[in-house]
């Protein structure tokens, strides 16, 4: 039954429409409280509604602490969300969604497997045999470039390297939906820009949605199909941006000398700017 | 462990790579043989301090035994045996004990300790009452054991169990809470069962406690076997310390004593081995440090 699924979905340019609205976020009025250790309600995000259509790289910026976190979470399906509702492909989440990967902002490889071990998890879970799942693993070290490195412990690599296995083993299921929770937020500049070259390159191989959560505005802008801006305590939508930059995209270093880049950068920055000082100004009150 | 300060050997001299590779190595090589050297001597001077204290007679060796005594003692366990058997039939009892003792204690420890490390309803219930099972002094165990169960094997394997099941639960216990909170979200996604989640990420992250906790358990489970034979049996190494200790043989006493810390010191050396392959995936850091 798994083999099957997978090799449905491999050939993506067969995908019918139907497969295609399976790939859609649908959130509305989502509200998440939280209980603070005094036994205080504590809302950590508001009446968030917004669509992420198949297929679309959707980013989302917002000051820290503002519920981007959270909202990831409860598309999930790890939470449960107070009020309001997330549905994927039409069908509201109740647990954990089939089809869903998620790369986290902490480092979540397992230190006791290898890199190979590491990859394979996620079609071991879903009951593929072991000698399919090392074939089909092998195949996505390939892709991230980490060929050579399978009997390696996560120890033993880099923090870019890191995060292609993580990259590895959260697309190895071929997601329709990938949700990225400030994935290369820890690496340097560089490393940084050739991670997003690679995950753009992956990407469009298949085309799942992606839920990318971000604080580097050129990473989200040169990215994705729409930017949204959070707002913080509580957390809601403020606004929505149309990347209309062509795609493929290429080089990410490349793009961000074009002029359309600069503006929509800079009309991102003006609306996110007011947020991050709203929110500065009162942790600092608060302090 | 040797952090070899190349650098200051060589003030003045350029640094070629290939001197400073010499210079660690002679200051390496030197190093391993002031502590071998430091190894030997320490327990001639100790041992050899004791023979001639007690030859002398500054030292009774009727309280206090005599290293060259210790040694015909040892020789006449293994040639003549004891009142009770043979050294070996001894050996095989207590080791016995301690062994099933140690797996039973063991197997408990982690069975309670993962599931009440991930139960926090269930943890909470019991955690009161093992506070309360742990604070009772084992001894007394052992004697209501011996009483209870007669002088045979049971209640000897029943004391290590109880010493090693406290260590091992703890540390469990202790593991499982530990788990990191990002991993089991991870697979979570993935659409593991609970089932799937113990087994690919509590028990794995556990294991680091549970088998740093085997080598404290190990010789725990040799006391409990020991106390056990002291408080009553017909056979093994503690009944032997018994009747040498009513003789006054200081001796004989000394001798089971490095019988059985040569037993310990083996399976202290297996648990190693069995942590190394284990725990093959650790950064060699804190092996290290945990070796010595
Ligand atoms: N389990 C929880 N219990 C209580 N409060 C929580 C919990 N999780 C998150 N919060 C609170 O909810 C708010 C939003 O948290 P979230 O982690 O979603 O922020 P974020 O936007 O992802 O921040 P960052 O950009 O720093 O990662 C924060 O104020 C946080 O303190
Ligand atoms: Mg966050």
């Amino acid at each position: 039954m798994v083999g099957k699924k997978f090799a449905k979905s491999a050939p993506a340019a067969t995908d019918t429409s139907h497969a295609q609205e399976a790939a859609r976020i649908e959130i509305t009025g989502l509200t998440k409280r939280f209980v603070t250790p005094t036994g205080e309600p504590f809302t950590a995000i508001r009446d968030v509604t917004f669509t992420v259509e198949p297929g679309q790289f959707c980013a989302i910026v917002g000051p820290t602490g503002c519920g981007k976190s959270t909202t990831l979470g409860q598309v999930s399906g790890l939470e449960r969300p107070s009020a309001g509702s997330v549905a994927v492909g039409g069908r509201p989440v109740t647990g954990i969604t089939k089809g869903v990967s998620f790369m986290f902002q902490a480092d979540a490889l397992f230190p006791w497997k290898t890199v190979l071990g590491n990859v394979m998890i996620g079609p071991t879970l879903a009951g593929m045999a072991k000698k399919d799942a090392i074939a089909l693993a092998r195949d996505w070290l390939r892709r991230v470039g980490l060929t050579g490195f399978e009997d390696r412990y996560p120890h033993q690599l880099s923090g870019g390297m890191r995060k292609r296995v993580a990259m590895a083993a959260a697309l190895i299921n071929e997601p329709r939906i990938l949700l990225m929770d400030e994935p290369f937020g820890a690496l340097d500049v560089q490393t940084k820009a050739i991670m997003q070259t690679e995950l753009l390159g992956l990407w469009e191989q298949s085309r799942p949605s992606v839920l990318f959560i971000t604080h580097d505005l050129d990473e989200a802008v040169a990215l994705s199909d729409r930017v949204l801006i959070m707002t913080s305590g509580p957390g809601s939508i403020k606004e929505s941006f149309e990347i209309d930059l062509p795609r493929p995209r290429g080089e990410v270093q490349d793009i961000r000398h074009e002029q359309r880049f600069l503006e929509l950068q800079n009309q991102i920055w003006a609306s996110l700017k007011d947020e991050v000082q709203r929110a500065y100004a009162r942790t600092a009150g608060a302090a | 462990m040797s952090t070899v300060d190349a650098s200051r050997r060589s003030v003045g001299v350029e640094e070629t790579e290939e001197g400073i590779r010499a210079a660690t190595r002679r200051a390496r090589r030197r190093h391993a043989a002031r502590m071998w050297l430091g190894r030997i001597l320490l327990p001639i001077i100790l041992i050899g301090g004791w023979q001639v204290s007690t030859a002398t007679g500054v030292v009774d060796k009727f309280f206090y035994g005599q290293p060259s005594m210790i040694w015909q003692a040892l020789v006449s366990l293994f040639t003549n045996g004891t009142a009770f058997g043979s050294i070996w039939f001894n050996l095989a009892v207590t080791l016995k004990e301690a062994v099933f003792g140690f797996l039973l204690g063991t197997v408990g420890g982690i069975i309670f300790g993962l599931l009440l490390g991930q139960n926090r309803l269930l943890s909470d219930i019991c955690s009161p009452y093992i506070k309360a099972l742990n604070s009772v002094p084992r001894i007394i165990l052992g004697s209501i054991f011996v009483v209870a169960f007669g002088l045979g094997t049971f209640p000897k394997v029943l004391l290590a169990a109880v010493l090693v099941f406290f260590i091992v639960f703890f540390n469990a216990f202790q593991g499982v809470r530990e788990v990191n909170q990002d991993l089991v979200a991870n697979v979570r996604v993935l659409g593991a069962s609970p089932l799937q989640v113990a087994r690919h990420v509590t028990i794995p992250s556990a294991l680091t406690w549970i088998i740093a906790s085997l080598h404290t358990a190990f010789g725990f489970a040799i006391i409990g076997a020991l106390v056990g034979e002291v408080l009553g049996s017909q056979a093994g190494i503690g009944l032997i310390i018994v009747q040498a200790q009513g003789h006054f043989d200081p001796n004989t006493v000394f001798a089971a004593m490095i019988l059985m810390a040569v037993i310990t010191l083996v399976a202290e050396s297996l648990l190693s081995i069995l942590e190394k392959r284990v725990l093959s995936w650790r950064p060699p850091s804190r092996t290290e440090a945990q070796a010595i």
